[in-house]
């Protein structure tokens, strides 16, 4: 019975519900934020519980798409509503829903002011960030794609830093001007192809010339978001100034809208172009490990420096989906999802202490772990995820991304090892400067300590990162089949780089 | 001549609003000066196009010809017809309860403003080109007065003036134009002109006689570089006549350049082509360079709806059935985009005067949450930000675009776009993320009310009835390629 439930559009659509619940209810200011707070957080948590049946019924061993639902509305355009997941987009479809709760709780004291709009933000940032990943239509995938753009422009401009007007214009700009020249990609495909189904346009043949163009189009945009160097400038700016929770939904599912997109776009739709370019890509990514790595130690702010951690992280991801193996690609995928995790809780520990002190700078702090112990553990196990330690998520991600780029290029591998090396540094040194050492600020001592509330959000994603560091197949079971259908499609094509291996 | 039956009959609601504003001269001239009056004759005028609305509604989409072809009534027209009366009726709507004090509230306005909607809807279905000069000339005099009817305000004047001298100037364009085109075709009949022209055989002057049309009509669609009276007369003519001005007119101007270049010249689609790409461009930069460094909300929106134009003739511009069709979509949604967004900007008032700056918008989400709400939604439509209508009116005019190989005039397009997106984000920084201690006046008619309440329905809802949409589109692109 329940399988006949589209349960991707009540996940899809359940948060907007909750939308409509807020803009009802009355109050005076101090009742209304803490009601829209609990609706917020009701109503999210429930979404994900709606979502687990995705997770148990997923069949792992079937390539295509399950959960499928299709309705009529465009008729005779070849347009339509289309949804369905794979190992894919699962995962990202359960990484939105749990995140999205989490950060609700994480604004729970520090946003202070128009909490009901804030909440409705969320909720709205949530209904898109699932359509986009459960969307099988192309022109779905834009509306929600772009569509996210408006909560996160709101929750950066509203309730972000000093320089939070820069900052949202910067990142609403910087994503709109990629989005638009895949637009006209989109354009061209649904001309060439008569369809925006993208099952069917996976099956079609693009020419070859014209897969060319589509590729830098799509590329323009999946660039912007992952984001690559050397259009990631607007990542540290907008990491900085969004709020806490805003900067955790941004790390740990906005940028994985790009990888997603690679691996549903460019690779199985364009596969000679992606081939063609995939020397470029390895190319920016490296560039982008190893920069922004050393520019990572010279901040000294720690948001700025966790910031410029994800391009170094998101770098690796690029670099395994283009290296077009099963390691590679596997490794990307279980990267995106283990830096889905961490980074969220490496902004929220940042979170926690800028609630106390309000400041961000690194030499304000030190000694911090004598004052909050707990923190301080929780901090240095997700701080280790970050680096790749054996037993976390992080270091299965590294490594498989590091044996696909063996396969592709020793070089590849060479540089893509330089950037472990320089993220252990600068996290490491992170940590010391911040958790050890003499307490020099007196504020620090009178620094309260963990909260339950606090706790109730770390222990989920600890236990997470620790479950798949320890036991990856959990996900890579889920995605084995679904990166074999991309590869089997590659080879159809007659890829040189994969007769090779 | 003799006119039956059978001609009066496919005009019968253009007959009805004219024979309206006859009526409204007697009601204004003896219905006794000031604000009752107004009212009075605004409610008239209201309840005819209500009528007129109802009798396109309902009518039979056979194409019907009339007054020996002059007039032509098919479902292209019924559709573009549609759209110009929901507009007008908007705007009327809302002019009926006035606002600022220094807002007009003569009798006059409304009586005017239906002679104009006459001249409109005759524009949409001309089919000849002595009804196609009739009815701009119908469609203008009656505005270039209601953009002066201020008449204590030296800049009100001053658009009325401006907006005459300008407008004269494309009237003579536009008459040029056709006795060029009449000389060489023998004919003032669309379809006469189109089976006389063919694309081997083409004299220069001919040509000469076409740009000159399509550079008269551009005028009065205000596309680039024959822009320049938009953003004065938009701001220096009263709000409420601002926002007739930045909905109805640009519909039916729009319409009449389709049915001129699909109709009459469609056998030459090649030359005219070429001219409404190099249009679109110059409106698109124009629009988007333009509205950056202006600091009065009209003088926005006149460049805005510079760029707006810009994106409908790059549908346009492919000269295909797509492109009518795409057209004939963004048309819609800039109709309730633009009502909405002048719903708001007619209630932009302190202490009674009306405050139309950007930077009086300051702090417009505390003070106003509602309204902050629905001037957001507006400017994202307008910025193309999908879900909303804006972005599917952009989808199906480049699609068209790409459609016909016109894949850079669709780069430019959407860049421009995000440029646009910049101006459009910084009415929302405005009034989102900045606070202040002058609120503005609070008091909302109830007419303001409802068209904002439907725009922004029609633009959060837009993708669920553009099924149906498209269906009605696809019917009118149909008759308006088929016309001969």
């Amino acid at each position: 019975m329940i399988d006949n439930w589209p349960i991707l559009s009540i996940v899809t659509f359940l948060p907007l519900a909750g939308v409509l619940f807020l803009l009802m209810i009355k109050g005076d200011e101090k009742a209304l934020a803490q009601n829209s707070r609990f609706v917020a957080m009701w109503v999210s948590g429930f979404t994900f519980l709606v979502s687990l049946p995705l997770l148990i019924g997923f069949d792992s061993s079937v390539t295509g798409y399950q959960f499928e639902e299709k309705a009529v509305w465009l008729v005779g355009t070849g347009i339509g509503y289309h949804m369905g997941v794979d190992g894919i987009s699962m995962p990202f479809v359960l990484l939105s829903t749990l995140l999205t709760p989490l950060s609700i709780l994480a604004s729970w004291r520090a946003i202070t002011h128009r909490v009901r709009e804030y909440m409705i933000a969320f909720l709205v940032l949530e209904t898109m960030m699932v359509g986009m990943f459960v969307s099988l239509d192309m022109l779905m995938f834009y509306l929600f794609f772009e569509a996210v753009l408006i909560p996160m422009f709101l929750i950066i401009g509203i309730w972000g830093g000093a320089r939070r007007v820069y900052a949202a214009f910067k990142f609403f700009l910087y994503t709109l001007l990629g989005s638009v020249l895949m637009l006209v990609c989109m354009l061209a495909m649904y001309i060439d192809a008569g369809t925006t189904d993208i099952p069917a346009l996976t099956a079609h043949q693009f020419a070859e010339s014209m897969q060319t163009w589509l590729f830098l189009g799509f590329l323009a945009s999946f660039a912007v978001k992952v984001p690559m160097w050397p259009v990631h400038t607007w990542l540290p700016d907008a990491h900085v100034e969004a709020p806490t929770a805003g900067s955790m939904i941004l790390a740990g599912v906005l940028l994985k809208m790009g990888g997603y997109g690679f691996l549903r776009f460019s690779l199985p739709m364009f596969p000679l172009a992606s081939e063609f370019f995939a020397p470029l890509i390895f190319t920016l990514s490296i560039i982008a490990v190893i920069y922004t790595s050393l520019v990572a130690l010279a901040q000294s702010d720690m948001k700025k420096m966790i910031a410029y951690s994800s391009v170094a992280h998101m770098g690796f991801v690029t670099i395994g989906i283009f290296t077009m193996t099963e390691q590679g690609i596997a490794g990307a995928m279980f990267q995106m999802i283990s830096h889905g995790l961490v980074s969220a809780a490496l902004f929220f520990s940042v979170g926690v202490v800028y609630d106390r002190l309000h400041t961000r700078e690194i030499s304000a702090y030190g000694g911090v772990a004598a004052v909050m112990p707990r923190y301080a553990v929780f901090f240095m196990f997700m701080m280790l995820a970050s680096v790749g330690l054996p037993g976390t998520s992080g270091f299965v991600g590294e490594m498989l991304v590091l044996v696909g780029a063996w396969h592709a290029s020793s070089w590849v591998a060479f540089f893509t090892a330089t950037g472990l090396v320089l993220g252990a540094t600068y996290m490491l040194w992170l940590y010391r400067r911040v958790m050890f050492g003499a307490i020099v600020n007196d504020q620090v001592k009178a620094m309260e300590p963990m909260q339950m509330r606090e706790f109730s959000i770390f222990l989920p994603l600890t236990f997470l990162v620790l479950l798949f560091g320890v036991y990856p197949m959990a996900l890579l079971d889920v995605m084995a089949v679904s990166i074999q259908f991309v590869l089997d499609g590659l080879s159809a094509s007659g890829l040189s780089l994969l007769a090779a291996n | 001549m003799i006119f039956d039956l059978a001609d009066i009959l496919p005009a019968l609601p253009e007959m009805i609003l004219a024979t309206m504003a006859l009526v409204l001269v007697l009601v204004a001239a003896y219905g006794g000066e000031g604000a009752e009056n107004a009212k009075r004759v605004t409610r008239i005028a209201l309840g005819g196009i209500v009528l007129a609305l109802i009798l396109i509604w309902s009518g039979t989409a056979a194409d019907e010809t009339a007054f020996g072809g002059m007039f032509k009534a098919d479902s292209f027209a019924s559709y573009m017809k549609i759209l110009v009366l929901l507009g007008t009726f908007g705007a009327l709507y809302m002019s009926i309860t006035p606002l600022a004090k220094d807002d007009i509230n003569k009798p006059e306005f409304a009586l005017l403003v239906v002679l104009a909607l006459v001249g409109m809807m005759l524009m949409i279905s001309a089919n000849d080109l002595m009804s196609l000069y009739m009815a701009v000339e119908l469609q203008s005099l009656p505005l270039y007065v209601v953009a002066a009817m201020r008449t204590n305000s030296l800049r009100s004047s001053e658009a009325g003036l401006k907006y005459f001298l300008l407008g004269a100037l494309s009237s003579g364009m536009l008459l040029y134009g056709a006795s060029l085109v009449y000389g060489f075709a023998g004919t003032t009949s669309f379809s006469g002109i189109a089976a006389a022209v063919s694309a081997d055989q083409l004299p220069v002057a001919f040509i000469v006689g076409m740009v000159f049309m399509v550079s008269g009509i551009a005028f009065k669609i205000s596309a680039a570089p024959f822009h320049m009276w938009t953003p004065d007369v938009y701001e220096g003519s009263p709000s409420p006549v601002t926002a007739l001005f930045a909905i109805a007119p640009k519909v039916a101007a729009m319409a009449l350049m389709m049915r001129l270049t699909y109709g009459a010249f469609g056998a030459i689609e090649v030359e005219w082509s070429q001219v409404l790409v190099a249009l679109s461009i110059a409106s698109m930069v124009v629009g988007a360079l333009g509205a950056i460094m202006q600091r009065d909300i009209k003088r926005m929106m006149a460049y805005s709806s510079i760029a707006h134009m810009g994106y409908a003739l790059a549908g346009l511009a492919a000269g295909s059935h797509q492109g009518a069709l795409g057209v004939m979509i963004y048309m819609t949604g800039y109709i309730f985009m633009g009502a909405g967004s002048f719903a708001i900007i007619l209630l932009m008032r302190r202490d009674g005067q009306s405050a139309t700056r950007i930077a009086d918008l300051q702090g417009l989400s505390r003070t106003h949450p509602m309204l902050a709400l629905g001037l957001m939604i507006m400017m994202f439509s307008m910025a193309g930000i999908p879900p909303l209508a804006g972005f599917f009116g952009k989808w199906y005019v480049f699609l068209a675009a790409v459609n016909a190989g016109l894949v850079p005039l669709a780069v430019i397009g959407v860049v421009m776009s995000v440029v646009g997106a910049f101006y459009y984000l910084r009415i929302i920084k405005i009034m989102y993320f900045e606070e202040t201690d002058e609120p503005l006046d609070t008091d909302m008619p109830t007419a303001n009310k409802m068209v904002l309440g439907v725009s922004i329905g029609v633009i959060l809802l837009f993708f669920l009835g553009l099924s149906p949409l498209l269906e009605a589109s696809n019917v009118a692109a149909t008759a308006l390629m088929t016309q001969l």
